[in-house]
């Protein structure tokens, strides 16, 4: 379980953007690392982050080793209508997560 | 002795550097994108600090700004010096509100990012910043 840091507002004003931002505790190993002993690190980093809301696409992200450790990603989606923001990534290893968040449209 | 023995391979892995991507593989990735189309500037906006202290964590904002009556369909960074030139592929959905990511991104030595977007028509756009890292990424 990777904690998350999710920085969304509770309520946006209709038609204005929420702004999302979120971390994630994640090492994203780049794979090009070697240990003490030599031996290279494995890659270990998130390939794959999703949002939708309201069960539509927001962003999806493939993303590679050139990413920073401890991953932070900041978008905006669309308020239409209130709803739940549903993030969702993988890692190398297949190890998923789904975190969502509520957001009220005034 | 032995301790003599592990100090000299400690150097050894010092010297085993990673291969660093050049322009060429990163004009072959963008190549993979455009397709028949030319990749023209304008349009995109990557926001990347000139000169950067620490390569581990540089922040990078990648945006775009259709031309009129064009939506994005995906926005894409590569960075010219890193071991892998991928950094970032973004997808905007119906529901995004701005073809805009920011994050946080390592740079292993001083060298040119590339942003790419490509618009629903297929026309692609780009923008490149030149940037100077005092202390790069991967070295520990």
């Amino acid at each position: 379980m990777m904690r998350v840091l999710l920085n969304v507002p509770k309520t946006v004003k209709r038609g204005e953007p929420i702004e999302v931002k979120i971390l994630i505790s994640h090492p994203m190993e780049s794979g090009q690392r070697r240990d003490e002993m030599g031996a290279v690190v494995p890659r270990m980093v998130i390939n794959d982050f999703r949002c939708t809301y309201n069960g539509v696409d927001v962003v999806r992200l493939a993303l590679f080793p050139a990413i920073a450790a401890n991953p932070f990603l900041a978008f905006s989606a669309r308020a239409d209508a209130s709803g739940d923001l549903v993030f969702s990534w993988q890692d190398d290893s297949g190890a998923s997560q789904t975190e969502t968040a509520r957001v009220e449209v005034v | 002795m032995i301790a003599r023995r592990s100090v000299l391979a400690g150097g050894l892995v010092v010297a085993a550097w990673p291969a660093l991507a050049t322009p060429r593989e990163v004009e072959v990735e963008i190549a993979k994108l455009t397709g028949d189309k030319i990749l023209q500037p304008g349009h995109v906006t990557l926001d990347l600090a000139q000169m950067v202290e620490n390569g581990n964590a540089v922040s990078v904002i990648v945006s775009a700004s259709p031309p009129a009556g064009r939506t994005v369909a995906s926005l894409h960074v590569f960075a010219e010096g890193n071991p892998n030139p991928e950094v970032l592929h973004a997808a905007f959905g119906p529901a995004s509100y701005a073809p805009k990511v920011a994050t946080r991104m390592r740079l292993a030595t001083s060298q040119t990012v590339v942003a790419v977007a490509v618009m629903d028509d297929g026309s692609c756009w780009t923008d490149s910043v030149s940037v100077i890292v005092t202390l790069a990424a991967c070295l520990e």
